[in-house]
């Protein structure tokens, strides 16, 4: 997987980060972040807590705009040229483009099929038929379809953790968003549910540009093709997942995935 | 006295100052929490024994029916020479007294406490239900704005010490507001605005005279409106704020609109605590005296707010076929003064001479008011519980 990804490719990358500089209020939380992703990657961000890589995240989809004194200090982040933060661009229809699962499984206290087209409704799909067909096709994607096909109309807070989680994620790319964030999407899990996910990220890949915040050093090397090590702030490294684990060029890296640097 | 610490038991309490001011504590503590529900029970009880008899009665179908139905009239008692007591109202006092003949002796007329409640109950039930629309509208509008649009900060800091000291303002305060505002200078459209209008602005068919509501129901729900604003405001509020964060940034993350968020994913999961505390809201509002003596409340009224010598609707047709006077009808009961239960009891109590006929139009009136306060507070506790069971997270 990771080992055998390509060399840098030819094409244009799908995200770029240009000297992006964030703060919340006066406290700046991003430097001079410079890093490009590319078209059906998976990138996963990692660093010790409050490197800022979970801000870099909500940055891509505009949610931290809901957080008052969150704001851009200079630089900025395009996706296929167009920078996200031009006056121009709406946010939701952003947010329809770049989907996002977050830490904690969040499934609205509603049934599994209302959650499941929950993007839908808002974006104002009516037609019951178009939604059952996007239901169905999403819950098959991650993997949930056989376990809730004769429950959907159960509330989704009834399943279990894990099920909970590949529901964020169905409700997630029911909108067939390019790009899907997630935020340490298993930090809540047990192994096993761990292991699901990271198995579904494995067939959806190169359907969805996936970054993916994680800790866990482990399952970066398991689904990454690209790793980025963020230390106070600024981007460190960011190279092949391989190269970063096995031979990363700052020591700084080194200390962090050795287990030295917390 | 507790034992010293000896050789055989190291644990005793040794008696010292600390000990002695440990014990005194506690049956402070103890001694005012007990002196509190002493104090409700009591109340509670004087108001039952005394006023549950007149509510209730001992043959079928065991409640006062007339109490609870008729308006307030004025008691004729009249003494015969036996020392009978009998009671009546206007209409039936001469027959009495025809009846009595030579053994009539005196006759004493009491205001008020004749009769029965109804007109009161009415309109306290209007006023509530003007206060607590007008309040849960303005009051829910602004949660949402504080809770879910308005950006943290100096604005947001003054508008909440605004509701803060809102809530703070003595009701009679907000009596003298609503007279000033809703009952001389409110806008209403007129075709000749009246005299005393403030001004008033010819709209073509028709005028908008700043010329007040007058004492009605609708002055009085609006200054009551107000009375409780504050209350469901910050109860609003606390409940927007309970709904976890993240159902917001999953929805938004879901391409959903603000609105679209607040609509579908945060007032459902706020709406049984919002609920529950307009309940209580309208316990408040039903208790409130002084801001109903100036704009809505009269001492008292003979008819209903319905009861208008108006010609009846011609019978010709559905009434479908004349909906807009049935609903002018229907408006014009909020046009009305009324008569509400916590002026009635204080009309009662302060205004006429007292005696054991009035006291006992005074208690029955403060039992029935309280026990529908309190079935107002269970039926918030059951709508909490059902709700919250409903909508749970």
């Amino acid at each position: 997987m990771a080992a055998n990804s390509p060399a840098p490719a030819p094409e244009e990358p799908l995200i770029r980060v240009e000297k992006f500089n964030y703060a919340y209020g006066d406290h700046q939380v991003l430097f001079d972040v410079d890093l490009n992703m590319q078209r059906r990657d998976v990138t996963a961000l990692i660093g010790p807590s409050g490197c800022g890589k979970s801000t870099l995240l909500r940055a891509i989809n505009r949610i931290n705009d809901l957080v008052d004194s969150a704001r851009v200090v200079s630089g900025r982040i395009t996706i296929d040229g167009v920078d996200l933060y031009a006056p121009e661009v709406d946010v939701i229809s952003l947010r329809r483009n770049v989907g996002m699962v977050f830490q904690k499984y969040n499934p609205f206290p509603r049934s599994i099929f209302e959650n499941a087209v929950y993007g839908l409704r808002v974006a104002g799909v009516k037609d019951r038929h178009d939604l059952e067909e996007a239901a169905e096709r999403s819950l098959r994607s991650a993997a949930l379809w056989d376990e809730v096909k004769d429950r959907l109309d159960e509330m989704a807070t009834g399943l279990s953790g894990g099920q909970q989680q590949r529901l964020c994620i169905a409700r997630a790319i029911a909108l067939q968003p390019r790009i899907l964030l997630m935020d340490e999407p298993c930090a809540a899990l047990d192994p096993i549910a761990t292991a699901r996910i990271e198995e579904l990220i494995h067939q959806l890949r190169g359907q969805y540009t996936f970054i993916i915040v994680t800790h866990n050093m482990e399952q970066a090397k398991r689904i990454a093709d690209r790793t980025a090590f963020f230390y106070k702030g600024k981007l460190i490294e960011e190279d092949d997942t391989m190269t970063i684990f096995n031979r990363p060029n700052d020591p700084l890296t080194e200390s962090y995935i050795t287990g030295r640097l917390t | 006295m507790n034992p010293v610490p000896t050789a055989e038991n190291p644990f005793a309490g040794d008696n010292s100052g600390i000990q002695k001011r440990e014990t005194a504590a506690r049956w402070a503590l103890r001694a005012g929490s007990y002196l509190v529900v002493l104090t409700t029970a009591a109340i509670m009880l004087h108001i039952f024994v005394k006023g549950a008899p007149v509510a209730f009665q001992s043959k079928w179908p065991f409640i006062n029916t007339q109490f609870l139905t008729e308006l307030p009239a004025t008691l004729h008692v009249i003494e015969g020479k036996q020392g009978q007591h009998i009671e009546t109202d206007v209409n039936g006092a001469d027959a009495v007294k025809k009846q009595l003949g030579e053994n009539f002796l005196s006759e004493k007329t009491i205001s008020y406490s004749g009769g029965g409640i109804l007109g009161p109950i009415v309109g306290t039930a209007l006023l509530v239900v003007v206060s607590v629309s007008v309040a849960l509208f303005l009051g829910v509008s602004c949660a949402i704005y504080l809770s879910e649009y308005a950006k943290k900060g100096k604005f947001l800091e003054t508008v909440r010490l605004a509701i803060l000291n809102l809530a703070g303002v003595p009701s009679v305060v907000f009596g003298l507001f609503g007279l000033g505002a809703f009952v001389l200078t409110a806008p209403k459209f007129v075709d000749v605005p009246a005299e005393r209008s403030v001004f008033s602005i010819p709209l073509g068919f028709t005028t908008l005279s700043f010329e007040g509501w007058d004492t009605c129901v609708l002055s009085g729900g609006f200054t009551l409106a107000f009375v409780i604003l504050p209350v469901i405001i910050t109860a609003s509020e606390q409940c927007l704020q309970a709904v976890p964060q993240g159902f917001r940034e999953t929805s938004m993350a879901l391409g959903a609109t603000r609105w679209q968020t607040i609509r579908y994913s945060v007032l459902p999961f706020a709406t049984p605590g919002i609920l529950t505390s307009s309940i209580l809201g309208i316990a408040r509002a039903a208790g409130e005296t002084a801001p109903i003596m100036f704009t809505a409340a009269l001492a008292f009224k003979d008819k209903l707010p319905w009861q208008k010598d108006l010609p009846p609707l011609p019978a010709d047709a559905s009434i479908f076929a004349h909906w807009e006077q049935s609903v002018s009808r229907f408006l014009g009961i909020f046009t009305e003064s009324v008569q509400a239960l916590p002026y009635h009891i204080y009309t009662l109590a302060a205004k006429i001479p007292q005696n054991e006929y009035a006291e006992r139009a005074q208690y029955g009136s403060v039992f029935v008011f309280l026990v529908l306060v309190a079935t107002l507070a269970a039926a918030s506790i059951w709508l909490r519980i059902h709700l919250r069971k409903k909508y749970k997270w």
